[in-house]
């Protein structure tokens, strides 16, 4: 414990934009006004397919959410636009409300939509996730140059993951590749390293949302009640995710590869470096390609994202296990348009840190990892 | 600091089971109609300051035990437009943290046109008719 932390003043703290600091936003989605608007990036076969066919996921009802969740479309309630479409959906809105409101110098879009990485039919999901990257582009990316795009792939051929990884290698408009954590199998898995060594070789970062629709149970025991629940797992399955790519060898095979978690908390994460660290002192034997302890990969190679943020009575407490994470590997994010969005004040209000550290997780972090100026 | 009595809207601006949000000395306020009532809120969660006005107006949903449920003061709570956390209209007292959370509540009212012209209220951002019913905030 740093008795520093806990001795800083509790003054209330301007927010960053009467501070003038910047953020950098590592979670917002982006929003189709209409499915027409990405299929009609598709080449003309999949427009074809898209509109007699139809996307196919491991669940009922293609193309939906698992279940309706907290609130229509995800969205916080004041967040659809007045011109009409979904939340996330009108770029002018977007930057009234969030990019400007909150004085974000960059936001990494992160698209959830039809999920490229999650079609049965993988030569579609390769055809969609190709037509969701343009699309970022066309409506996000040049439209506005603080928004940068993250290359979708469709993890389970990963073969076709890296011919879209080289495609877009070298765009600076792009900042990293984005996976479903929700895959068909553990991440750390042999299957998707062909992706890990493209990742690694373009210097690019892998971003893992949570989410993605694998047809799987949330839990290890079956399906839960209540969404309170599987909102929960969010956290476990980061939890599985980290293990997997670790002790698989992930990182031992690719020293350069470096990986971003998206919106599955934080504060968790010191008590799974301290009993990876313990088991291997045990199991180390049953894997020997493991050179360095669990907690130093996992320091070395994940940046967490904020939002939503983990909330204790005491915000030392919250001072505490960040400064245990590392202040820098956490980064900020809203998730706007969702729900559960976090307002840049209120994160800098209950982040009791100094204020060189506040910076870094504000901006200075992202800065560095995605090369930004 | 004494309060100003400020003619924010006409009564029929506001129905029975609507709201309405308003700025008055700076300030936003969610107006809302209860029945006939009047109640207002700063339009400010005090958790992490999203708009009440723009959340939906609801009822409890309440248990003794799991599996026994019921809707009870239907109509009674605003939820916050990002995260949910209800407050009750008529107080602003959060209903999950009760004790400690509050959005903030004004007195709200109704006065005749007639009652108004001879002042001293703050209606200079609103024509008041002598014939009609208005809703007042103090503030």
């Amino acid at each position: 414990m740093s008795a520093q932390t806990l001795e800083l003043p509790r003054a209330p703290r301007v927010g960053p934009k009467e501070a003038k600091l910047g953020v950098i936003d590592c979670d917002i989605h982006p929003q189709a006004a209409s499915p027409a608007d990405v299929l009609g990036f598709l080449p003309e076969r999949w427009r074809d397919y898209a509109k007699t066919y139809g996307g196919l996921y491991r669940q009922a009802l293609a193309d939906t959410l698992s279940h309706p969740r907290m609130a229509p479309d995800v969205a916080r309630a004041d967040a659809w636009p007045p011109t009409g479409g979904l939340p996330g959906s009108d770029l002018a809105f977007m930057q009234k409300q969030h990019l400007d409101a909150n004085n974000v110098e960059y936001g990494m879009l992160m698209p959830l939509n039809r999920g490229p990485g999650n079609q049965r039919n993988l030569e579609y999901g390769a055809a969609l996730a190709g037509a969701v990257n343009d699309w970022q582009l066309a409506h996000w990316v040049e439209r506005d140059p603080r928004l940068k795009a993250s290359i979708v792939v469709t993890q389970e051929h990963p073969s076709f993951a890296v011919a879209e990884i080289e495609k877009r290698a070298g765009d600076g408009r792009f900042s990293q590749i984005m996976l479903p954590p929700k895959s068909l199998e553990p991440l750390g898995r042999r299957k998707y390293w062909p992706i890990y060594e493209a990742a690694s070789a373009l210097g690019l970062p892998l971003a893992l949302h949570v989410g993605g629709v694998n047809g799987y149970s949330p839990t290890a025991s079956g399906r839960p009640s209540y969404y309170i629940e599987e909102q929960h797992t969010n956290v476990t399955g980061m939890l599985s995710l980290i293990t997997s790519m670790v002790v698989e060898g992930v990182f031992a095979q690719f020293p350069g590869l470096k990986v971003v978690l998206v919106e599955g908390g934080v504060a968790w994460q010191p008590s799974l470096k301290w009993r990876l660290d313990k088991h291997w002192k045990r199991l180390k034997s049953e894997a020997p390609h493991l050179k360095r302890l669990p907690s130093e990969y996992i320091h070395d190679h994940f940046w967490m994202t904020t939002q939503p943020l983990d909330e204790p009575d005491n915000d030392g407490d919250l001072a505490e296990m960040f400064g245990l994470v590392g202040f820098d590997r956490i980064m900020f994010s809203t998730d706007y348009p969702h729900w559960d969005f976090d307002e840049p004040k209120f994160v800098v209000g209950k982040l009791r840190i100094g204020d060189d550290d506040l910076k870094r997780v504000l901006s200075g972090n992202a800065r560095e990892l995605y090369g930004l100026p | 600091m004494s309060k100003t009595r400020h003619v924010v809207a006409r009564v029929d601006d506001v129905p029975p089971g609507t709201r309405k949000k308003i700025a008055v000395a700076g300030r936003d306020i969610a107006l809302f109609n209860l029945g006939g009532a009047f109640f207002a809120l700063g339009d400010k969660c005090p958790h992490e300051s999203g708009s009440l006005c723009a959340g939906k107006v609801v009822g409890l949903a309440e248990a003794d035990e799991p599996g026994r449920y019921r809707l009870s003061r239907d109509g009674e709570f605003v939820k916050c437009s990002w995260h949910g956390w209800e407050f009750g209209i008529r107080t602003g007292q959060s209903w999950c943290d009760p004790a400690n959370t509050r959005a903030r509540a004004y007195e709200a009212g109704v006065e005749r046109g007639a009652a108004l012209v001879k002042g001293p209220y703050v209606a200079d951002t609103f024509p008041v008719a002598v014939e009609q019913d208005y809703i007042v905030i103090d503030l």
